[in-house]
């Protein structure tokens, strides 16, 4: 009966063709294989925001008067709010991780390599939305370590040669984040950061789809693969299963905070510090001295960390090599250095 | 001073008028020639720079008579102008008080200041102590400063209230200066340790008492021991109501014993703590009360309540702080037990009414609070309970799928190497 | 590799383990959305308005009433009219009371008085006290801050 009434619909919506190329479409099968689950994993992290964001949603009020207090509302007293919301915050983190992951995996496997550079540089994008999506829904709860990182995050843009001080106003919706920064940032949040990255989303796997999961080309034409579907579709939701139980064990055992309520005459309090993903670009701001030479040294270390992005982004183009997967041992060495760059600076940046 | 040192003294100063004057125009004689001189005789002029009576357009001459227009010495500080040069101690009140008793001319600068310091000195030990010739007492200027007087909210004043008991211990605290008076001179160091002090100087609460607001400051003379309560009672109404109203009141006027000072001390006030109640060894109580009186029983009693009150709010909160811990949300059940606290703080107040009926009504509401904090708890970490059962739950749903996925992955590759 | 049939009853093992598995983990997600959207008892987030309980406050009484995490005075003057306080002493933080002899309000620690306009009629407090709007809704007093 279910599959009379699947195939009916895919006949009127003309789904035989797309049945046909899943049927037929293949994943490679070999030792590297398992960085291939976490793309996977990511958009299904994506997905589960996108549902506990859509039920946040219907008791979030997005003011400063009500933010701090709806977040209380829905963790005491909403049924299962505690879930909802812990889960969500949970996952952001969890997403990023595997964003990056993915990306470095795809970076030492070189699936960059021609023809993928595309789909490279719209993943490359859709990290810099994760970051986005990070960066303003942490402000949401409207508690005071939100606002005070929000306050720093923001002060760093103004710290971009040229368009610094407009970036900041633009982000802040005003001189200083206050409700205007709130209702701006809830607005990016649930639907302009959302929209890009659903349009960048299809077109990313939309190229994946077209070009094929890469292989290491030593496998050789004759290469050992298994059908995407039903196989790799079961063993991804093996993948799904376990985020889905990760999640829930770090909701049930370690709720997200509900903090104090953000106010913006206090000081700040001490060991003000972002969100993870940012603590190593934050900690290395720290670091250089206010004045180099001539330069403003904020300004400076802004400027290299966005020339080391765009740099990050053109990967493909400078990995000359990769075409003919020889080894580009500098470029190898420069991917360790900054995954380390990576992790120890952020650790330092934990311990202020 | 021979005449020839006079001779001298007028030359000097006729030189130095003439220096003097070319450099200034419009300023008084009295400023001119001083402010050229050195030493203790250039002092006042640098001083009055500061003063308010010269802010409000007063001078010299005002208080030490002559003539500011005259530029010789002989005219402008001769007795037939009204000079009084330097004026003597006994004087000074008087000298004050002609102006500061004159209720016309001072609301002319500030309409609500007081003009009946001169009769409130009167009345005060230092001022009875000086009409009968004691020069050692403090008068006006002791306190106020002599040429640069300021008003009593500019905190470099003397009087300021963070300045004042510095100010008093000049004398009260200086055991050679106040030999033979026979009080202590320990009143400043051990209002120093006072909760008060630190009120003052540290939080910067004004509402805080220095030696002023108990003792009175023109008027100041020590409270008797009958009153003492009420000085005391001026800001802690409750407290002295309290104990006006407690059998203590009667018993401590029948044996002259000074109300609130017999427990908290007067000078050297420090925080209470409970080991002042109640009939272990170090307690207050047991200073007068026996075994078997019932004072001692209502010491005992009011001791343990207010211990037990205490303990049990006590374990409320950990309750609660270990459901937070958990990661519950108990927020609201923290706020309502800080209304337990108050209960308990308001225990204590009363227990100053000495009945123990009277303070068990706020140690009952007390411990009603902390058992609904505590049942708040409880019901926090059953709901944890709950979600980790849950999690379990949903964890073995997972986990049996995943296992089931496993086992469908094996069988069709295995079915595929096959085939 | 051993090699063996796919037996029947393997077959309906896996089939009875997924099947089951995913029913379970289905319900067990879609239960606590669905309790979710089941809007609570207490239908309100807002801690700017509170209700301060039925308005038959008798003229020159006063009662104290929960707003948010802070308690707060609802004072019916002797005309009738409803005034909502902050009841937090602005001194020490003690809880303040209405005097109904002077018709003002009165914090019994250390003493300090504050008028029917929340302003500081005597004592050691150094501000007002924060005063909100009152109301009254139906049979009940509604209070609203900021």
């Amino acid at each position: 009966m279910f599959r009379r009434v699947l195939g009916w619909v895919s006949n009127r919506a003309g789904l035989d063709g797309a049945r046909d190329f899943l049927k037929h479409k293949t994943v490679p099968a070999h030792s590297g294989a398992l960085w291939y689950y976490f793309g996977g994993v990511t958009l299904f992290l994506f997905v589960i925001q996108v549902l506990t964001g859509m039920l946040l949603l219907l008791y979030y009020r997005p003011t400063p008067t009500e933010a701090f207090e709806s977040v209380q509302f829905i963790v005491t007293q909403v049924e299962f709010g505690w879930l909802i919301r812990s889960v969500h915050s949970w996952a952001a983190n969890l997403m990023v991780l595997t964003a990056l992951i993915h990306m470095f995996s795809v970076f030492f496997l070189k699936a960059y390599r021609k023809p993928r550079e595309l789909t490279w540089l719209s993943g490359i994008a859709l990290l810099f939305l994760t970051l986005a999506f990070g960066f303003s829904g942490y402000l949401l709860p409207w508690n005071t370590l939100a606002y005070f990182a929000t306050k720093v995050g923001t002060d760093m843009g103004g710290a971009v040669p040229v368009v610094g001080s407009f970036l900041r106003r633009f982000l802040r919706g005003g001189e200083e984040v206050t409700g205007a920064t709130l209702t701006r940032f809830f607005g990016f949040h649930v639907a302009v950061l959302p929209g890009l990255t659903t349009l960048l989303l299809l077109a990313h796997l939309a190229l994946v789809q077209k070009w094929g999961i890469s292989s290491p080309k030593r496998q050789g034409e004759s290469a050992p693969a298994m059908p995407f579907y039903p196989n790799f579709v079961l063993r991804e939701l093996i993948g799904w299963y376990g985020a889905l139980a990760v999640l829930g064990t770090l909701a049930a055992l370690f709720p997200w905070e509900l903090g104090t309520k953000a106010d913006p005459f206090a000081p700040a309090p001490a060991g003000i510090r972002p969100e993870w993903y940012f603590l190593a670009m934050f900690f290395t701001l720290k670091l250089i001295p206010s004045k180099v030479l001539v330069f403003d040294g904020e300004v400076l270390g802004v400027l290299v960390f966005g020339l080391a992005a765009v740099g990050w982004m053109l990967m493909p183009f400078w990995d000359n090599r990769s075409e003919n997967e020889r080894r580009h041992r500098m470029l190898t060495g420069l991917g360790i250095f900054v995954i380390a760059y990576l992790a120890v600076f952020s650790v330092l940046g934990y311990w202020g | 001073m021979t005449l020839a040192m006079t001779a001298i003294r007028l030359a000097l100063l006729g030189g130095a008028l003439a220096a003097g004057l070319a450099a200034q125009t419009g300023k008084d004689s009295c400023v001119a020639c001083h402010g050229a001189l050195e030493g203790s005789l250039a002092e006042p002029t640098a001083a009055f720079q500061h003063d308010v009576h010269k802010v409000r357009g007063f001078s010299c001459v005002d208080c030490h008579g002559g003539d500011p227009t005259a530029l010789d010495p002989e005219t402008s500080m001769s007795r037939a102008r009204g000079f009084k040069g330097k004026i003597d101690r006994r004087a000074i009140p008087e000298l004050c008080a002609r102006c500061h008793s004159d209720a016309t001319l001072i609301h002319r600068f500030n309409p609500r200041q007081r003009v009946d310091q001169l009769a409130q000195y009167r009345t005060s030990v230092h001022g009875r102590r000086l009409a009968a010739g004691d020069t050692r007492v403090a008068n006006c200027v002791d306190c106020h400063g002599v040429h640069d007087i300021r008003e009593v909210r500019d905190p470099l004043s003397p009087v300021h209230p963070l300045r004042l008991p510095e100010t008093c211990a000049r004398c009260h605290s200086d055991s050679d200066h106040m030999k033979g008076y026979g009080i202590a001179t320990d009143q400043f160091e051990k209002y120093r340790r006072s909760v008060h002090w630190e009120a003052l100087s540290r939080r910067g609460d004004f509402s805080a008492p220095s030696c002023a607001t108990c003792h009175g400051n023109h008027g100041a003379a020590p409270p008797g021991v009958a009153t003492v309560a009420h000085v005391c009672g001026s800001c802690h109404a409750v407290f002295e109501n309290l104990f006006t109203k407690s059998p203590h009141k009667k018993a401590f006027d029948e044996l002259g014993m000074p109300g609130c000072v017999v427990c908290h001390g007067n000078h050297e006030v420090a925080k209470p703590t409970m080991a002042l109640v109640g009939v272990q060894p170090g307690s207050l109580c047991l200073n007068c009360h026996v075994e078997g009186d019932k004072g001692r029983q209502a010491a005992e009693f009011m001791r343990s309540r207010i211990d037990e009150l205490a303990t049990v709010l006590d374990g409320s909160e950990e309750i609660l702080k270990r459901a937070e811990r958990s990661g519950m949300e108990v927020s609201p059940a923290l706020v309502e037990l800080s209304g337990g606290r108050e209960s308990l703080i308001r225990a204590k107040v009363e227990l100053h009414g000495f009945d123990p009926v009277l303070m068990d009504g706020s140690v009952k509401k007390g411990l009603e609070i902390a058992a609904a904090a505590r049942r708040a708890g409880e019901k926090a970490l059953q709901e944890r309970d709950f979600r980790r059962k849950g999690l379990l739950l949903s964890l073995t749903a997972i986990g049996v799928t995943m296992a089931g996925l496993w086992l469908a992955v094996r069988e069709l590759e295995r079915r595929s190497k096959k085939g | 590799m051993e090699e063996h049939e796919t037996t029947d009853g393997r077959r309906r093992l896996i089939r009875a383990l997924l099947g089951s598995g995913f029913a379970a983990s289905i319900a067990s997600f879609l239960y606590p959305a669905v309790r979710f959207m089941a809007p609570p008892q207490a239908a309100e987030s807002a801690v700017n308005q509170v209700s301060a309980g039925k308005a038959d406050l008798k003229p020159n009484t006063a009662r104290i009433f929960r707003f948010g995490a802070k308690p707060a005075l609802l004072v019916r003057t002797a005309t009738g009219e409803f005034r909502a306080f902050s009841a937090v002493c602005t001194h020490l933080n003690c809880t303040v009371q209405y005097d109904n002899e002077k018709r003002q309000i009165w914090c019994a620690c250390h003493n300090g008085q504050f008028d029917l306009n929340g302003k500081v009629a005597g004592g050691p407090p150094p501000r007002p006290l924060e005063q909100y709007t009152a109301h009254v809704q139906g049979d009940e007093v509604v209070v609203i801050r900021g």
